[in-house]
């Protein structure tokens, strides 16, 4: 604590300092401005000398005056400075406070004195005043002075005693102050507390006292004066300095530098109102300014500012001013009457703003603010009466208008004020008031005035709304990048076909022109052709049709039919003949101006226009063409013919008709009329009868006409007709083909050559000039250059206008003008389309736009004019009149962006108002989509009007109609996805099927195992070859046939089968899972950090840098995805090996001791000690024990280490192994579906002397022969090291239970009983450290959430249980619940229930429990293992049930160890599941069995067990116990085995899942009631040994490609005898005894092998096992191989297989 | 008999792509901080992404350019960082793309990442600019933004390659964050032998007619 108090003192002390800097800072400026003014002050004076005329007498004493002042000002200060030097040396003891006060003066002082100096220049160098600021301070200067003079004695002689006087001034001040400061102690703490302004004051308060009381008691009045003077001075300023506080503006400055800031002293300001104002006014009279004004109204807000300054100061203060202020008020007020001048009282200073704060407070004594809070009703009743309230008593109160209760509030507040004020007041409290005087209805009488009465200016019409013109114009979203608009309007030229200025000829050659452009698109189009092959294709259709039915039978439709044609053959021949005859005319008609011109250059002697026809004959083949002509006229004729004969044929039938009709119209008039006579014979009278005579008249009608019989067709003259219409319309047969040319070859007459009038009128034309406007939407943006009219009436502009627009285009209009000289004329308008959106700039063809004008011209020369006749006959007949007219070829396209955007409005907003020339032209685009939802009815249409399929014109309907399928028109009424999709793919689906390519595409697309990630797929279909597909489909095929050779037995494959469906299914859901995406899989995010993590960082900060203290970094951790070959690193460390089995001499004699028989109580030393006594004997023999290495295969990558030697060997060697995954498919799921494993096999090297005979045959060259023995193997899987990153540790050599020529130097047995600890546990242990290089990021677990049958209360609590858990002890793994193999979660202690294990075992040793034991545990690790994560890459566990286990025949870990767990249950023992950590597993499941009050570990996969206390239990750690009734966490300190207390009754240790706060619901098992086992058929057995054996044999010749490999038969059959002895004993202490039986056996050879056992599950297994061992490699010539093999069934086809595999050389 | 397997091999060559090359520009995106430290001293990572049937024969599938700042008067990040690239191929499926990070100081000097963008190299020879926006992963929380932005960690993707690809990208919500130019120049080889034509159609656009719209032989 102490610390921190000298912490808050430092604080206290360095707050302190900054205020006494802040202080002083601020009394530096004070001075300085204070300063400045007095300088300013003279420097006005002495320049009004200079100026001024009547101040001049004074001026002479005032200079005199000033530079005496001066320079006492100067000493003043120096011997101030002195002074308060001599104080600061006196008070060392002085309080805090003084002392700043002290400081602070002094450094004014000295700044005071810089200040002047500063001043002094700046005022030099500015040298405006004021007439009237100097003549003020000239007076109060001259006010000043007197006192100066006589206050100092000058300067240093006197210092001495000035000091002196100077002290006991200060002794005294010091006194006072110290009264003073007792006074203010009890506020001042809280005003220190209080704002920066209050200490401010505070401070201000300090200085300003201080040194007056200092001087106070010397009494010296002058001294006083000029103190409080510049306090003044300095406060005043000061104030003003605050209220601006910011840069003063220039006028500001300005004001700042040439006013006089003078104090005013504090007293009587009444008083001196009244003296001044009559002064002031006399002394300045004219002279003063507008700024009188201000230095009239100034004084008195000054006056009242210095009025209300005490008040704001604190109490205290104001005592203090008291005290102050009567004391100068005294010696000033004698002062003042000395010297009085009118200036004095005068002052012009600028308007002072007063805060808004003091405002309100000076005002708050003026005016009277009612408060707006609520008056309480009491106080607006009289006494003690009750607040009564009408309404409520029924009576009818109106309705108070509404009155915002703040105002009712003042009202009330402030009528209270006044006299009387109850009588405002109602019974109810509350103010009276009339009822709302606002009617619910208007009051004001309606207008009845009729409309009629109203002036007709003023009567209203009603006009609909009209939405503005311009309000559409304007497209959307301009202004915008986007909104960029663009029109190119090209202007390419233009060209007269007439113009004024045309001579006659040029009339003919326009028409010339025309003509032959006429011609040119008529043969273009070629019309003529296109009929007659229309003609000849009909006429043979009807000839076809009437052939095909043999002029007999015709039904009627085709007879219909074929009428139907007849007629189309007239038409067409008709339209034929009148496009031939247009042909012809055509043609004629060019002949004919091209003579006209002709004459016309005769007549006129020259030649205006370049035109030239040729006439080019095409000669045709005679005969054949009269041929054809005559066959043509045949037809027609015969058509004709018939025409005509059908014709006559119908006439003659209606003549008959017609006839009979008339013939009985005739007989009925005949009858009638006889009728008639009759009846006017009988009644001639009678009126009536004339009626009804008339009826009759009426019945029988007019009378027909009597038809003509019909002329009999003159077939002649039809013949006639058509051969004269032949020849005028068609070329004679025979007659060459004339095709006319037209071409500008000739040449043009010069101008001398030609008359005058022509002369005129090409000059004419030359001073022409031609320019277009472009207008849009009526408004010019812009024209052409203007060009000259050329010769040939051609004028080519070439000229791209880019319009940028915003309006909606509406219209484009170019107008042509011509000028000629200065005037201009306006040609004609063009009206250009606003082209669709789709017309773009590039892609869009100019169009040639007709326009003509009716302007009248005549000229005196060769021109024409426009719109006057005139005529080419020489005599003046056949008079032409022509209008100026052309064409003009422009083209208007939105245009293309820079980005190939085009620059054109949205589709649907431009084309609605928009006529396009398009549009015009093309009958489809005009219908439009819409006309295309009508397909039914074009359809019809396009039947109806027989459209010319042929017809160019007609395509697109065509088209149209083609696609709309034909027959039947019909839209569908259903919506169709994707209607096009037919359209896009690129191949039929039977093709795709069919190709290999695309069959290749679409498995590697589905992640087909063997497809995925292949490389380059062919392009072509040819180089992609059934081989590829091979595999594939063998494992199609294989899903459906078994084959049982390579499992080589049935049951196995089934469950091989069943377990490959599973695993497919795990995985297509796992792929499924796979693809979902949670962000943390996309994005790398860091977690928010924790309240602790933060405080850990920050501490960290401030720990001490320790370079030297090595820190472990985190690795870091590479995600799979950007990996490619040869990246990932395998990196083995191999450190050392203890009890390599050693090297047995090969004729040493039986050893008994080596099977000594150990009791109970022997401990490991005095084994140790029989052990070390063998080898002693052992010693002499053999140089040495064993020469180990290790070897380390992974993925058929071999590498060894140096050899060590002895039995305890240490390497310390590392080695790097690369890693490649299958298909180079670094991703998660393929690393964690790797099989390989890594297998670190020790040999012994063996150097064999070569014997004699083969040195001598080898020639010196060996000497030594190197063989290796194998001695052991660890297999670590790559999954286990991928998903661990990183193994560590000791782990148990698997050796074979024979050695055969070795070993074990320490061989402590147990035989039986549980209490023999096997605290050193036979076999060899290697240490290794494995990881891999770079880490790799394990995959993990599927989130997927499971299906369950659980009760949810139970999953929130595992779900609670397990993240606690996680919390608490995050490297413990605690496990509650599991997923199923049918991916249902499912809660563990569902699992552990009492299951039978198969009698047989049970049977075998009947007394002896712990053999049963064991042997149980032996048949549960015979059950072979297989790691789920390498059957489900990347799914979570699954945990199967036990006769799942046991069906499947395989299962990682934890199946053994509930298989193991449920054994022992149905023993009757006590057993756990163990959830932990071992190595190499990593998380795994043991079994903890309690027996004879001593715990024992199992590990179910290979059936060893261990004891809690051993040192080798690969059990590392221990997160939860588990059994049917619970789940216990392990809340220990530790968590290995052998520092943990078991006991899960005790709740310290273990945490129980079920408490009694959430007791245990009884959840039933997921177990079988009882297994049942099948028993294992022995013959079955035999031959799948004998099998084994015969494969193995072949693989190790295989194995051997250039050695022969014999086989050692005696051996062989003796090893066989002796595997099944290994079986019966676990594989336990039968080595001496079977190497002797060796040895006699086998005497001459030198053996060495093992037997291997493993738990059947596949061959190949076997296979790879027995290739690990590498005995296959002995080189040597002479070896010789034995192989042996027993499989030994167990119940439920779980089989034991032995395979024993020696070699042996001779050794003589 | 060894089984030959001889596969037609489109080429595609790279032969630059200068990042941002003539103006390179990573607008920041409010203009007007343009004065703010941000967006300066970057550099960019690229990579490329391809398909299966894609393999590069020459040139560097990886890597950065150097640090750029910005001028004074432009404002613009300048790489000119030029990059060959030769692929093979035997199936367009998978056409290559290049994945462009741009990554920089923040106000901390922490290296941050300033955006992600992909565009796949142009099919067709010749030059090709394409200007890519640019975005970055943004904080799944406000917190997290403001402690990312205090410990200089900001948000990134677990591989940049995620940006050519459509899978996950469901899950992050961006930012957009500038632009980057490219300037490309193809040279394609053996595509057309294969059937696949890259080159653009035929010039459309006739030239603008002379005066007279039919085609009068008299028209000079």
């Amino acid at each position: 604590m102490a610390s921190t108090s000298d912490i808050r003192d430092k604080l206290r002390q360095k707050r302190r300092a900054f205020q006494e800097s802040l202080v002083r800072v601020r009394d530096d400026t004070q001075a300085l401005v204070s300063m400045a003014m007095d300088v300013n002050r003279d420097s006005a004076t002495e320049d009004l000398a200079g100026e001024e005329e009547p101040a001049e007498t004074l001026r002479r004493s005032l200079k005199a005056q000033r530079q005496r002042r001066k320079k006492k000002l100067l000493e003043e200060m120096a011997v101030e400075e002195s002074q308060t030097g001599a104080e600061e040396e006196e008070m060392e003891d002085g309080e805090e406070e003084e002392e700043e006060d002290v400081e602070t003066s002094a450094v004014e002082e000295v700044s005071e004195v810089q200040s002047i100096q500063q001043s002094r220049g700046r005022s030099e160098t500015e040298p405006e005043t004021e007439s009237e600021a100097a003549a003020r301070s000239f007076t109060r200067s001259s006010r000043d002075l007197p006192p100066l003079p006589m206050s100092r004695p000058s300067s240093s002689i006197s210092e001495s005693s000035m000091r002196q006087r100077m002290r006991e001034k200060l002794r005294a001040a010091r006194s006072k102050a110290e009264s003073l400061l007792q006074q203010e102690v009890p506020v001042e703490p809280a005003s220190r507390l209080q704002s920066l302004r209050d200490r401010d004051t505070l401070t201000r308060f300090d200085r300003e006292t201080e040194p007056e009381l200092r001087h106070a008691p010397d009494g010296d009045s002058s001294e006083i004066l000029g103190k409080v003077k510049f306090r003044e001075a300095v406060r005043r300023v000061r104030i003003d300095a605050q209220r601006e506080a910011g840069i003063p503006t220039a006028e500001e400055a300005y004001n700042f530098f040439t006013f006089n800031f003078d104090p005013e002293p504090e007293e009587e300001p009444s008083k001196r109102r009244k003296k001044r104002r009559p002064r002031s006014e006399q002394a300045e009279g004219g002279q003063e300014e507008e700024g009188e004004g201000e230095g009239e109204e100034e004084p008195e807000e000054q006056e009242r500012e210095v009025e209300r300054e005490p008040a704001r100061e604190d109490d205290e203060e104001e005592e203090e001013r008291d005290e102050e202020a009567a004391l100068v008020r005294d010696g000033e007020e004698d002062l003042f009457l000395i010297e009085q001048s009118s200036q004095d009282f005068l002052e012009v200073r600028k308007a002072e703003y007063i805060g808004y704060n003091r405002r309100v407070q000076r005002e708050s004594e003026l005016l009277f603010t009612p408060s707006v809070r609520t008056v309480p009703a009491s106080n607006k009743l009289p006494d003690n009466m009750q607040p009564r309230y009408l309404e409520e008593e029924g009576l009818y109160v109106g309705e108070r208008p509404v009155v915002s209760l703040t105002n009712e509030n003042i009202l009330e507040n402030r009528i209270l004020r006044q006299d009387q004020a109850t009588k405002w007041f109602g019974d109810d409290g509350r103010i009276i008031v009339l009822p709302d005087p606002i009617k619910e209805s208007s009051t004001r009488p309606p207008l009845f005035h009729m409309e009629g009465d109203l002036d007709p200016s003023l009567q209203t019409v009603y006009r609909k709304a009209i939405k503005s013109k311009y309000a559409k114009r304007y497209m959307p979203g301009v202004g915008d990048t986007q909104g960029d608009y663009q029109l190119d309007v090209d202007v390419a030229g233009l060209i007269f076909s007439h113009h004024g200025l045309f001579s006659r000829e040029h009339v003919l050659g326009a028409r010339l022109a025309q003509l032959y452009d006429q011609h040119l698109s008529r043969q273009h189009k070629n019309l003529t052709r296109l009929l007659t092959d229309k003609l000849s294709g009909l006429r043979n259709t009807i000839r076809n049709m009437l052939e095909l039915h043999g002029g007999q039978g015709l039904s009627e439709i085709t007879q219909q039919r074929i009428a139907e044609y007849k007629q189309e053959v007239k038409i067409t021949r008709q339209m034929r003949d009148a496009e031939q005859e247009k042909d012809r005319a055509l043609l004629k008609n060019i002949v004919k101006v091209w003579k006209e011109i002709k004459a016309l250059r005769e007549f006129q002697r020259f030649t205006n226009t370049p035109f030239k026809l040729y006439l080019r004959r095409e000669e045709v083949d005679r005969a054949s063409d009269e041929r054809e002509h005559e066959a043509e006229i045949l037809a027609e004729v015969s058509e004709l013919q018939a025409e005509s004969w059908e014709d006559y044929e119908k006439k003659v039938t209606e003549y008959k008709q017609q006839n009979e009709e008339w013939k009985t119209w005739k007989k009925k008039q005949k009858a009638m009329k006889k009728k008639k006579k009759k009846k006017k014979k009988q009644q001639s009278q009678d009126e009536e009868e004339d009626e009804v005579e008339e009826e009759s008249e009426e019945e029988l009608g007019e009378e027909p006409t009597k038809p003509d019989p019909p002329e009999e067709p003159d077939l002649d003259a039809v013949e006639r007709q058509v051969r004269e219409k032949a020849a005028r319309i068609r070329r004679k047969p025979g007659e060459p083909i004339l095709v006319p040319e037209l071409t500008a070859s000739s040449n043009i007459t010069p101008n001398e050559q030609c008359p005058r009038a022509e002369f005129g009128r090409r000059q004419d034309v030359l001073k022409r000039s031609l320019f277009v406007k472009v207008l849009y939407n009526d408004k010019e943006v812009s024209r052409t250059d203007s060009r000259a009219l050329t010769a040939d009436f051609r004028v080519h502009f070439g000229q791209i206008f880019n319009l940028k627009i915003i309006n909606w285009p509406e219209s484009i209009k170019l107008q042509v003008y011509e000028t000629v000289g200065s005037s201009t004329t306006q040609l004609a308008d063009v009206f250009v389309p606003v082209p669709e959106p789709s017309i773009l700039t590039g892609s869009a063809t100019s169009e040639q736009l007709e326009f003509s004008s009716n302007q009248r011209v005549t000229f005196n020369h060769e021109g024409v004019g426009s719109d006057v006749p005139f005529s080419f006959e020489a005599d003046g007949s056949n008079r032409l009149t022509l209008l100026t007219s052309g064409k003009l070829s422009c083209c208007v396209s939105w245009a293309i962006g820079d980005d190939d955007i085009p620059l054109a409005p949205p589709m649907t907003h431009a084309s609605a108002g928009i006529n396009s020339g398009i549009m015009q032209m093309d009958a489809i685009a005009c219908i439009g989509a819409s006309g295309l939802n009508d397909m039914k009815k074009l359809g019809k249409w396009a039947a109806e009007s027989r459209l010319d399929p042929n017809d160019p014109n007609n395509a697109s309907i065509m088209q149209l109609l083609s696609v709309v399928s034909g027959g039947e028109v019909t839209v569908p009424d259903y919506f169709r996805l994707e209607q096009l999709q037919e359209e896009f793919n690129f191949l039929s689906d039977e093709e795709l099927d069919r190709s290999r390519r695309f069959r290749l595409l679409r498995l590697r697309t589905q992640e087909v195992a063997e497809f995925r990630g292949y490389k380059f797929v062919p392009t072509l279909e040819r180089e992609v070859f059934e081989k590829v597909f091979q595999d594939y489909e063998k494992r199609l095929r294989d899903g459906e046939i078994v084959d049982t050779k390579e499992h080589l037995d049935a049951h196995r494959a089934l469950v091989a089968k069943y377990l490959q469906k599973v695993r497919e299914s795990v995985v297509n859901r796992f792929l499924i899972a796979k693809h979902h995406f949670l962000l943390s899989d996309v994005v790398l995010e860091e977690e928010v950090p924790t309240i602790g993590v933060l405080g850990l960082n920050l501490f960290k900060l401030a720990e001490p840098k320790r370079p030297l203290k090595p820190r472990r970094k985190e690795r870091k951790k590479v995600t799979a995805q950007n990996l490619s070959d040869g990246d990932i690193k395998l990196l083995l460390n191999i450190i050392r090996a203890y009890d390599i089995p050693i090297r047995k001499p090969q004729a040493s004699k039986p050893s008994v001791a080596s099977k000594s028989t150990r009791s109970v109580t022997e401990t490991f030393t005095t084994g140790h000690s029989s052990q070390t006594a063998m080898q002693g004997t052992d010693w002499p023999f053999n140089q040495v024990l064993v020469r180990p290495f290790v070897e380390v295969t992974f993925q058929r990558t071999v590498l060894q280490t140096s050899t060590a030697e002895g039995p305890n060997p240490c390497w310390n060697e590392e080695i790097l192994l690369s890693f490649s995954a299958p298909n180079g498919d670094y991703s998660t799921t393929s690393l964690q579906s790797v099989k390989d494993e890594v297998f670190i096999n020790i040999f012994d090297e063996v150097v064999y002397e070569i014997s004699e005979a083969e040195r001598e045959r080898e020639r010196g060259g060996l000497y030594a022969h190197v063989e290796r023995h194998w001695l052991g193997c660890v297999k670590i899987p790559f999954s286990t090291i991928y998903r661990q990153s990183r193994i560590d540790g000791t782990f148990k050599v698997e050796m074979p239970p024979v050695l055969l020529g070795y070993t074990k130097e320490n061989h402590v047995v147990s035989d039986g009983g549980y209490d023999i600890v096997r605290n050193l546990t036979e076999g060899a242990f290697i240490t290794l450290f494995i990881t891999i290089e770079p880490q790799l990021v394990p995959g993990e677990t599927i989130r997927e959430k499971f299906d369950t049958e659980e009760d949810d209360r139970v999953l929130l609590a595992s779900e609670f249980f397990e993240k606690d858990a996680n919390k608490r002890f995050p490297d413990r793994p605690c496990l509650t619940t599991v997923i199923d193999i049918n991916g249902k979660t499912v809660f563990i202690t569902r699992y552990i229930r009492p299951l039978n294990p198969p009698q047989e075992l049970l049977d075998a040793s009947p007394n002896n429990p712990q053999e049963t034991m064991e042997l149980v545990a032996r048949y549960v690790s015979l059950i072979p293992s297989l790691p789920d994560s390498v059957s489900f890459a990347g799914v979570c566990d699954l945990w199967s049930t036990c006769n799942q286990f046991l069906t499947l025949l395989a299962g990682d870990e934890e199946e053994h160890a509930v298989l193991l767990c449920n054994y022992f249950l149905s023993m009757g023992k006590k057993a756990w599941l163990i959830i932990g950590t071992a190595i190499p597993e990593g998380l795994t499941a043991y079994v903890l069995t309690y027996e004879q009050s001593r715990y024992l570990i199992w590990n179910p996969s290979n059936g060893q067990y261990y004891g809690q206390y051993d040192t080798f239990c690969p059990l590392q750690t221990i997160g939860c116990l588990i059994n049917a009734d619970n789940v216990w966490f392990n809340i220990q300190m530790y968590d290995a085995p052998m520092r943990i207390s078991f006991d899960v009754t005790k709740s310290k240790f273990w945490k129980p899942f079920f408490s009694r706060a959430f007791s245990y619901p009884g959840l039933s098992s997921v177990q079988p009631e009882e297994l049942v086992y099948r028993r294992t058929d022995k013959a079955a057995a035999t031959e799948l040994q004998d099998r084994i054996e015969k494969i193995l044999r072949e693989k190790i010749m295989e194995w051997r490609p250039r050695h022969p490999t014999r086989w050692n038969r005696y051996c062989s059959s003796t090893l066989r005898h002796f595997l099944p002895k290994l079986e019966l004993s676990g594989g336990r202490d039968v080595a001496e005894e079977h190497r002797l039986e060796l040895q006699s056996l086998l005497g001459e050879y030198r053996i060495s092998g093992f037997p291997l056992h493993l738990p059947f599950s596949e061959i190949q297994p076997i296979i790879e096992a027995v290739y690990s061992t590498g005995v296959h490699k002995v080189e040597m010539s002479n070896v010789e191989f034995a192989l042996a093999v027993y499989v030994h069934p167990y119940p439920n086809n779980v089989l034991s297989v032995w395979v024993y595999l020696a070699s042996l050389i001779r050794t003589r | 008999m060894e089984w030959e397997h001889k596969l037609h091999i489109l080429h595609l060559k790279v032969i630059s792509i200068p990042l941002c090359s003539p103006e390179a520009l990573l607008v920041p995106r409010k203009p007007r901080h343009r004065q703010f430290p941000e967006y300066d001293d970057l550099y960019c990572k690229y990579c490329f992404v391809y398909g299966h049937d894609w393999a590069p024969t020459s040139g560097l599938e990886e890597g950065i350019s150097q640090i750029t700042c910005k001028s004074r008067e432009s404002h613009k990040l300048i790489w000119n960082f030029p990059l060959d690239i030769t692929f093979k191929s035997t199936n367009p499926f998978g056409w290559p793309q290049i994945v462009v990070s741009v990554y920089g100081p923040d106000v901390f000097a922490n290296d941050v990442v300033r955006g992600y963008g992909a565009t796949h190299i142009p099919f067709t020879p010749g030059k090709h600019t394409r200007t890519i926006p640019m975005f970055v992963p943004e904080s799944t929380t406000r917190l997290q933004k403001l402690t990312s932005w205090l410990m200089g960690r900001r948000p990134e993707f677990t591989d940049p390659k995620v940006v050519a690809q459509g899978e996950g990208r469901e899950v992050t919500r961006v930012r957009s964050q500038g632009f980057v130019t490219l300037q490309f120049n193809i040279v394609t080889k053996d595509l057309k032998k294969l059937g696949y034509d890259t080159t653009p159609g035929s010039s459309e656009a006739p030239p603008i007619t002379g005066l007279s719209g039919t085609d009068q032989p008299y028209t000079l």
